[in-house]
């Protein structure tokens, strides 16, 4: 009994270091001071709105939007695909596309982008919104193959099976009976994706050239010490919106995916 | 119609092609992409840079890994940034284990649900966000230091520094490595630890004969996740490290951004490359794959 309250009070610890950044981050984008120091001395809302009219702001906002959304809807194309393909293979060929395709994640950030801003470089590319989104998605094509490669992993092969001797081709099968019981695990993993994209830098100071996302944005911000009010309360709200889809993808990833009809 | 027919026939009577059929667009991706790039970063790791014009000199030359080794400070930003990965790695390591523990073994159905949000949470919140809050919360005038003068502690000076590297890089990772550990210790039989304890292994033992082993592989697999993520970085390194505290990752990233020399930053990152493949390499002996 003792060494459970024992461990119990260090999970609580644990969870105090993980959420007092988190809780104090959210505090700072109340605070009326220009620069953030400890005690917090009064409050103020006008950084809100400060924020939400700077032109920088919102055009990476905007371009942070485009290529999330973008990248995502690669990713949840090729990483379905990819799942479907590795659910079918034998073992020996299985393990060398799901290796490779956990490279992108496995592997560190700086080379990933070093080895894009290499590539675009001895092809003559110049770094634009696209190469950007060509970055994004290469690393969420693998979160949303995460998924749907688990969920495919729980669903007996027998109702496929059971699709074809009923006469139903490969492509009815696919609509009526893979789609429906995958759509809950792309779902969620095009969540994730999107939640990534939106916050991804270290990939993105390689492949952006002149433009900001948001995140380039902020990074610039802090490492300049300038705005930081307006830090506060981008981070505030990248904070509270991505909890939302997070939250959603979880309950999708425990959702088993039905079988309609 | 019928040719949906004649395809889903040909696709049934042919698996090979019918995976082939599937894999094409995602295999062209990552081959002409992402592979392609990973060769390019090789080869343009043997080219040099005129040093007047700033032009690309394609060709085989070692300059620049000749120039890495020979520099010392070359080598010790490469010692101090996988030492913190490593070091880093153990602390996630140890910190996991309590919270996996409780949450498959100690919490009922429904704090098990809130406790793997509130894992998850964190993991997808905003790394700017968190590195931010860290780089406030140790500052001269920060939380932390508030917080030690409140209880009569002198202020600690570890804003700015590899201490600082040290905690915000455990805490980053610290979600990617409770899942993995808790989804193998949720593997583990229940009756094997039954098992171990009619044979009379105290809790600890239990711990350390059965479970510690039995749960290898995620912790493996959270390693690489947490090895990987600090080898990478260099945004943290920027943010909360002090002069002096370079990452691989910063040679790399001032050497495209600020002097242009891309065949340098290459070769750099040639080794966070081959000291992943060795860790891959190994982890999947350990069969950590599984566990991912």
């Amino acid at each position: 009994m003792r060494s459970e309250t024992l461990i119990w009070a260090a999970v609580a610890a644990i969870f105090a270091f993980l959420f007092i950044p988190i809780v104090v981050i959210v505090l700072y984008a109340f605070s009326a001071a220009p620069i953030p120091a400890w005690p917090i001395t009064g409050f103020a809302l006008h950084w809100f709105g400060d924020t939400w009219n700077d032109d920088a702001v919102r055009q990476a906002l905007v371009l942070s939007l485009e290529v999330a959304s973008v990248a995502t809807i690669a990713a949840m194309l090729l990483g379905t695909l990819a799942a479907m393909a590795v659910a079918r293979m034998q073992s020996a060929a299985k393990e060398v596309v799901s290796f490779i395709a956990v490279l992108p994640i496995a592997l560190p950030g700086i080379l990933t982008g070093m080895a894009l801003a290499a590539y675009f470089a001895f092809w003559g590319v110049n770094l634009s919104y696209w190469t950007i989104v060509a970055g994004h998605a290469t690393f969420c094509v693998v979160i949303v193959y995460n998924n749907v490669v688990a969920r495919l992993r729980r669903m007996p092969r027998s109702l496929t099976e059971a699709s074809a001797d009923l006469g139903a081709d490969a492509f009815r099968t696919f609509r009526l009976i893979q789609l429906p019981m995958m759509a809950s695990a792309i779902g969620a993993g095009a969540l994730l994706a999107f939640a990534l994209s939106f916050d991804e830098v270290i990939v993105t100071t390689f492949t952006a050239g002149a433009q900001n996302t948001l995140p380039l944005w902020i990074f610039g911000a802090i490492r300049l010490g300038q705005q930081l009010p307006e830090v506060n309360v981008v981070v505030f709200a990248i904070i509270l919106f991505t909890a939302i889809p997070v939250l959603l993808a979880q309950k999708l990833i425990g959702d088993s995916g039905k079988v309609v009809r | 119609m019928n040719l949906k027919k004649a395809l889903s026939a040909f696709g049934w009577r042919r698996p090979g092609m019918a995976n082939a059929a599937l894999l094409g667009l995602p295999a062209l991706w990552f081959a002409g992409l992402y592979l392609a790039a990973i060769g390019a970063l090789l080869i343009t790791s043997f080219w040099t840079v005129d040093d007047l014009s700033g032009n690309l000199i394609p060709g085989f030359s070692l300059t620049n890994f000749q120039q890495l080794l020979a520099t010392p400070v070359y080598t010790r930003i490469a010692l101090r940034t996988v030492g913190i990965a490593a070091a880093v790695t153990i602390t996630d390591v140890i910190l996991a284990w309590p919270v996996a523990y409780a949450m498959i073994r100690l919490a009922d159905q429904r704090l098990r649900a809130v406790m793997m949000a509130a894992v998850m949470v964190p993991l997808w919140s905003s790394y700017l966000a968190r590195v931010y809050a860290w780089r406030v919360i140790l500052a001269h005038n920060g939380l932390l230091n508030w917080a030690l003068m409140e209880i009569g502690l002198p202020r600690a000076h570890i804003g700015y520094s590899n201490w600082a590297m040290w905690i915000v890089f455990s805490y980053l990772w610290l979600p990617f490595m409770i899942l993995p550990v808790a989804a193998s210790v949720e593997r583990i039989p229940p009756s094997l630890l039954e098992a171990s304890s009619d044979l009379g292994a105290r809790g600890f033992a239990t711990f350390r004969r059965v479970m510690l082993p039995m749960a290898l592989p995620g912790m493996v697999a959270g390693a690489i996740f947490t090895f990987s993520l600090t080898l990478g970085d260099y945004v943290t390194p920027m943010l909360v490290g002090g002069r002096g505290s370079d990452f691989i990752g910063n040679v790399v990233y001032s050497n495209v951004g600020v002097t242009n020399n891309i065949p340098f930053a290459a070769a750099y990152a040639v080794l966070p490359l081959g000291v992943m493949a060795v860790f891959l390499l190994i982890a999947r002996k350990l069969g950590a794959f599984d566990a991912l």
